[in-house]
């Protein structure tokens, strides 16, 4: 009992630490409950698909999918050309997801062969294919696009009349996804002040006595996330989920089984590409600027921290690991400078503190799966003694 | 004959040393002067090299290519930053040294000529206890996670040097050409070493064709950094000469196969953490030298992405993850650095574009995913 | 006749290892196959199943028909579909899995849907229920009582091979099982429930093959025996015509074949420099026995070799044997005293006792070890045979080093290619010079210098772990005369551990027996064949006979 009691504890310790930071973080910022609800509900619309995409990697048994920064890369493709030919709204985020998908599927097949030569480092492997892949995306975007490629639109490039532009504006479909559905909850009295700016009819409003401002509610974005996590649920209980369980925790019985392990673990990441970039592009909506070189770097990393953070290991997540993750990751991530500010008079300790942590939060999490998986292999040695010298 | 040849050296290899060799025969064609080139790739590898040294202890130990470098590099940070801070106190404590014993010529030399080596030295003799210490710790750390040393090696790294940009802000240190000026303290992004020990290796001994005037204008432009080759290749001896020590050996042995190792008698986790230590101290002295030729100690998050450089020149050189020699170094140091020399300046001068950085991306990780996929005996 | 065997042969490399087997086998026969480690059940098995190491090394010979038809299997998977299962000794299953998971591994129940149109089946979700339900089917045709929706991990292992069983019987089309020492990981009781649902199983019309060394079992179990020696079929005969004791003796019952004319080695390994005193002092063996290892309550936690209790004496200047069979734990033993698996109990050498655990003390003792895992542990095959051959000595007796110790010593190669030309020479070892990579040369070749590597210590003990294991014939011999020959010259105290027991009876002055990880008894080596071959079978007859001169 007591023995359980504690492998919860440890088992939670990584979430449980960070409600204690932010517990003693969210004072010091001084930052209001709306204010940071607000922020909140926006960094989950953001986030939570890009992190979502990690999952089924993990239930294949390839760790944290450093590849997905590929899908990004396919994604960010898609909003260019899509910025080029003018196609704005909804259906430009669509346009993009479409010019994304086979992109995302081609680098995704080709992660996948090249992870299936690299058994046992899948996540260093896919690690370093991201930069790999980086520097093909560059040379395609700052060199082949308006020379190779014909990009019409100048505003998009260099003035030097080839390639892309460091930031790109996405006014066109800033918003789209967030906006589709547009829905506040807000105090009695801030609600009419609020339509009393933005007009009447044009917002559903939900009214909260006693809340104090207004907190605006990407709904469209949450039903899209929201499906998403029922197709994961689907996709658990299909045939191809339940292989990818079996090749995840032991290949060779799945090889053994029938079961084609290496087209098993390809889809694995083509689906993970796909979703990828699919995220990317939610996270671009949202965010309303490309940064066409830097974009994509951070994505891997920040998603892969948020997982972890959420309580979920290099084997194992779910999607709540998912919501839990990316809601204290980023509460730390708003309150964290203005803490820092406030407590040693610097923003810039509470800046380097949290990508400290997010690295760091990503070496513990390795560490504490190499070190498990190093002590189960001896268990499992040991249980192979049978019955003879059990004793 | 040239079948076995392309065998032993791989084909990633012939393909970039043609590659390299095609730039050299193509630079006077757009203008680019050779012996400038190969000037600048001399001294890149001297100054890359030690970094690139370190990866051999680790590699040859079955640790895996050290993709915690910044680890050392932080320590040879601290190293460099405290010999600036300290640098009065350090030389007049020798010149009081040098007074108590009565060597007035010495008194002289500690002052005037040798101030700036001592500057360097005393970043060196500071940067490696340090390095040694994280060293031991890193070295404990990977030995509980066999298997995945790479990974991990790579996000201990990473978070260290965040830490280490917290650090940079917080600690005490007061120099006025260091700290930033409007806040009287916090460490700034980057320190210039001039004063200090700015070319200390790089400029003793150096040859300057340009000082004779009977030399060909053609070659006239050859700068040779003696001093700073020099010092690598004693370090490169003293890597050599440990890993043929009875030391040594056993580490080779306890990466080439670590249960025979075991069954022989040593202590496999021991050698492994020397071999950390090892590999961490060579990267803190790496990049002291890399910042007197450099001129500037970068902070913050400069020693972010230096790993990547050393292991992919390595690997260039004929590396694979659990084998590394020498002539890896020499070989894979001398054509990364090459590569990266002269794709900026012919390329550019071809194309009118600066493709260096791509060309940079494709070539280190494409080679580090090479030795990744290789299929390893065993 | 549901499959008929027409002389089926196989060799490996020009190594014989099956020749002429032929046997049929009826629906709903229980048959007991049964042979000593390497008389050739395992490759038979390869052969049947198409397992590729047999296509990869020049297929076999004769030929297999399934119900009249010839077959010609070149994948586990082909046999399986053709209606024969198979259970391995070793687990293959999911442990994270539940029961029913695993039985319906890769053969789930589907629920129909639109998807699989568009896609394929495997987007269509499981019928959990409908799965549960197939696989309490299995399990409650074995008779057993386990939950389906148990995870494998928590089972008790007696369980776990219930699962695989199950998992062979849910195929709708097995015809015909084969079972790898099933009873092998089973409680007493756990046994008796197997055997008797693998009867029910036959009486619904499945065959089955029993491979056991559990000798009784097999007799009360199977309506026919069929005994494999070297490759060859001894016996085919209904199961009521032979006792266990006849069962033995046919699985090693050849007459003594010691050979009396060893062709001689001409150069046998020459020590240089100072041979132990005690050595040169010591008289021709056997003169003045006194035990140079003694052995007490020794327990050692290796996989698969567990050793529980085992005390034996060797003394100084014998040849010395461990025999039994695989698992039983023989091997534990000269690992556990080299201090390479956790052991515990008492070693005494030469009356003082040995620090155990700990490698560097076993070698500090004059100890050398040739380990079973030749490429695993005995090697490195990366590095030049003079790395191999000297690293050892090198790093326990501080040889081949220049400089001062504790300070610095480096390599010295010269006395390293020195003493490794020695051994390539009086070993015979085939190879381009010092230089060449351990890992380029024959199994044969790679055996000598795991004891080059030995011999170079200069030991006072020997323990030599399987020393002819995957070598071809010419180097079998030759092994083993050097290690004879070894003994005779310098005097060294030896002790070989192999499964090969006629190996042991050529060899050696004494045979110890492991049986479940004891000593089931010490015989001569020229104890007749029989005397062995029941002490391995585990029938409960400890004769504690010590050798006496």
């Amino acid at each position: 009992m007591m023995r359980k009691l504690f492998d919860i504890i440890a088992g939670n310790a990584v979430p449980a630490v960070f409600i204690l930071i932010s517990a003693f973080a969210i004072p010091l910022s001084g930052y209001s409950a709306t204010y940071l609800v607000q922020e909140l509900l926006t960094r989950i619309g953001r986030n939570s698909f890009l992190i979502l995409s990690l999952l089924i990697p993990i239930m294949a048994g390839m760790g944290l999918n450093f590849g997905m920064v590929l899908g990004a890369m396919a994604g960010q493709i898609g909003l260019l050309f899509i910025y080029d030919w003018g196609v704005v709204g909804l259906p430009g985020m669509i346009l993009a997801c479409l010019i994304g998908t086979p992109i995302a599927i081609v680098l995704g097949f080709f992660c996948g062969a090249v992870l299936n030569r690299a058994k046992g480092r899948e996540m260093v492997t896919s690690y370093i294919l991201g930069f790999f892949i980086n520097g093909v995306y560059q040379m395609f975007v700052l060199y082949l696009m308006g020379w190779v490629i014909p990009i019409t639109n100048p505003t998009l490039l260099l003035s030097r009349g080839y390639g892309v532009r460091n930031a790109v504006s996405l006014v066109g479909i800033r918003g789209v996804l967030d906006n589709l559905i547009p829905t506040i909850i807000a105090g009695t009295d801030s609600a009419k002040q609020f339509i009393n700016i933005n007009g009447a009819g044009t917002f559903i409003a939900v009214h909260v006595p006693y809340l104090n401002g207004a907190i605006r509610i990407p709904l469209g974005t949450l039903i899209v996330i929201g499906l998403f996590c029922l197709f994961i649920v689907w996709f658990r209980k299909t045939k191809l989920g339940q292989d990818m369980r079996a090749i995840g925790q032991n290949q060779a019985v799945a090889d053994s089984a029938g079961i084609a392990v290496n087209r098993t673990r390809i889809i694995a990441i083509v689906i993970s590409t796909v979703l990828a970039c699919y995220g990317q592009i939610i996270y671009l909506q949202n965010m309303g600027t490309l940064n066409t070189y830097n974009s994509h770097d951070q994505a891997g990393m920040f998603s892969i921290a948020a997982l972890l953070i959420g309580g979920a290991s290099v084997s194992r997540a779910s999607i709540a690991n998912v919501f839990v993750g990316v809601i204290l990751f980023h509460l730390m991530f708003i309150v964290a400078p203005m803490a820092g500010k406030n407590l040693v008079g610097e923003a810039q300790i509470g800046e380097y503190f949290r990508v400290f942590v997010s690295y760091g939060i990503i070496a513990i999490a390795l560490v504490l799966h190499a070190w498990k998986r190093n002590r189960e292999r001896e268990a499992a040695r040991r249980s192979l003694r049978g019955n003879k010298g059990g004793e | 004959m040239i079948k076995r040849f392309i065998q032993n050296a791989g084909w990633p290899r012939i393909i970039i040393a043609l590659f390299l060799l095609a730039l050299f025969i193509a630079a006077p064609f757009v203008g680019v002067r050779v012996d400038t080139s190969l000037s600048n790739t001399l001294v890149r590898f001297g100054m890359n090299g030690v970094m690139v040294l370190a990866m051999i202890p680790m590699v040859q130990a079955g640790c895996g290519l050290n993709f915690g470098l910044p680890l050392g590099i932080i320590a040879g940070l601290l190293g460099a930053t405290l010999s600036i801070e300290w640098n009065v106190e350090i030389l007049s404590w020798l010149v009081g040294m040098a007074g108590k014993y009565n060597i007035s010529w010495l008194t002289q030399e500690f002052a005037d000529t040798w101030r700036e080596p001592i500057g360097l030295a005393s970043a060196i003799i500071i940067a490696v206890p340090i390095a040694a210490i994280l060293g031991w710790f890193y070295g404990k750390l990977l030995n509980r996670v066999k298997g995945d040393e790479m990974m991990i090696a790579t996000y201990v790294g990473f978070s260290s040097v965040s830490f280490m940009c917290i650090a940079w802000l917080l600690l005490p240190y007061k120099h006025p050409t260091m700290v930033w000026g409007y806040a009287g303290r916090g460490l700034r992004t980057t320190i210039s070493v001039e004063g200090y020990w700015l070319h200390v290796l790089n400029d003793s001994l150096a040859v300057n064709l340009g000082d004779y005037s009977s030399m060909p204008e053609w070659i006239n432009h050859l700068y040779i950094p003696t001093g700073m080759l020099i010092f690598f290749a004693v370090m490169a001896v003293i890597v050599w000469i440990f890993m043929r020590t009875k030391t040594g050996t056993a580490m080779t042995a306890v990466g080439s196969n670590p249960e025979f190792a075991r069954a022989s008698g040593v202590n496999v986790d021991k050698m492994r953490t020397i071999s950390v230590v090892l590999s961490t101290v060579l990267g803190a002295v790496g990049i002291i030298v890399y910042e007197q030729s450099f001129g500037f100690i970068q902070l913050y998050m400069g020693p972010f992405y230096m790993a990547l450089p050393a292991v992919a020149s390595i690997l260039l050189g004929g590396a694979s993850v659990n084998k590394a020699s020498i002539l890896n170094v020499i070989v894979g140091t001398f054509l990364f650095q090459g590569i990266l020399t002269m794709t900026p300046s012919v390329i550019n001068s071809y194309l009118q574009t600066d493709m260096s950085e791509v060309i940079r991306l494709i070539v280190s990780n494409g080679m580090i995913l090479y030795a990744l996929t290789r299929k390893v005996r065993g | 006749m549901l499959l008929q065997l027409e002389h089926i042969g196989k060799e490996f490399y020009g190594n014989r290892v099956l020749a002429d087997i032929s046997f049929g086998i009826e629906p709903g026969e229980i048959i007991g196959l049964v042979g000593e480690n390497g008389a050739g059940k395992s490759t038979l098995l390869n052969i049947l199943f198409g397992m590729p190491v047999i296509s990869s090394t020049g297929g076999y010979e004769g030929e297999i028909q399934l119900d009249g038809h010839r077959v010609h299997f070149t994948s586990p998977n082909q046999a399986l579909e053709a209606g024969i299962g198979m259970v391995h000794q070793e687990f293959s299953l999911i442990p994270g899995f539940t029961a029913t998971e695993n039985i319906l591994l890769n053969r789930e129940v589907l629920n129909g849907s639109s998807m699989s149109y568009v896609f394929s089946d495997r987007v269509s979700t499981l019928n959990r229920e409908a799965m549960r339900q197939r696989a309490s089917d299995a399990i409650h045709t074995l008779g057993v009582n386990i939950s389906p929706d148990m995870v494998v991990s928590e089972m008790p292992v007696g369980y776990k091979q219930f699962i695989e069983i199950a998992r062979e019987i849910d195929r709708k089309n097995t015809r015909l099982l084969f079972l790898d020492e099933p009873t092998a990981v089973l409680t007493e009781q756990e046994a008796e429930i197997l055997l008797i649902a693998l009867q029910k199983l036959a009486r619904q019309g499945i065959a089955i093959v029993f491979i056991s060394h559990r000798l009784s079992e097999v007799k009360t179990l199977c309506s026919r025996i069929i005994v494999l020696r070297d490759g060859r079929l001894i016996t085919d005969s209904p199961a009521e015509t032979l006792t266990t004791r006849e069962i033995a003796s046919l699985m090693v019952g050849r007459e003594s074949t010691r050979k009396e004319e060893v062709p001689e080695i001409s150069d046998a390994p020459v020590e240089t420099g100072s041979v132990d005193d005690t050595l040169n002092a010591a008289p021709k063996k056997k003169k003045k026995p006194k035990p140079a290892l003694k052995v007490e309550h020794l327990w050692v936690d290796m996989p698969g070799e567990t050793v529980r209790d085992v005390s034996f004496e060797v003394k100084k200047g014998e040849i010395f044997g461990i025999g039994g069979l695989a698992g039983h734990g023989k091997l534990g033993i000269p690992n556990g005293i080299m201090g390479l698996y956790p052991a515990g109990g008492k070693v005494r050498l030469f009356g003082r006792r040995l620090t155990l655990n700990k490698p560097r003390a076993a070698l500090g003792r004059k100890m050398a070890f040739v380990s079973e895992d030749r490429r695993g542990v005995g090697l490195l095959l990366d590095e030049p045979l003079d790395w191999n051959i000297t690293f050892t000595a090198m790093q326990t007796q501080g040889r081949f080093l220049l400089g001062i110790p504790f300070i610095f010593q480096m390599r010295n190669e010269h006395a390293m290619a020195k003493e490794t030309k020695k051994f390539i020479e009086s070993l015979g070892i085939k190879c381009t010079g010092p230089k060449q990579k351990a890992g380029e040369l024959s199994g044969g070749n790679q055996q000598k210098v795991c004891l080059a590597k030995a011999f170079v210590l200069r030991p006072d003990i020997l323990l030599i772990c399987e020393p002819t294991r995957g070598i071809d014939i010419g180097a079998k011999t030759l092994v083993l005369d050097t290690l004879r020959e070894y003994n005779k010259e310098h005097g060294t105290t030896i002790i070989i551990t192999s499964s090969e027991l006629e190996e042991l009876r050529s060899v050696c002055d004494r045979v110890a027996i492991v049986d479940k990880g004891e000593i089931a008894g010490i015989l001569p080596a020229s104890s007749p064949a029989e005397e062995f071959g029941m002490l391995m079978m585990g029938e409960k007859m400890r004769v504690a006979l010590a050798a006496t001169e």
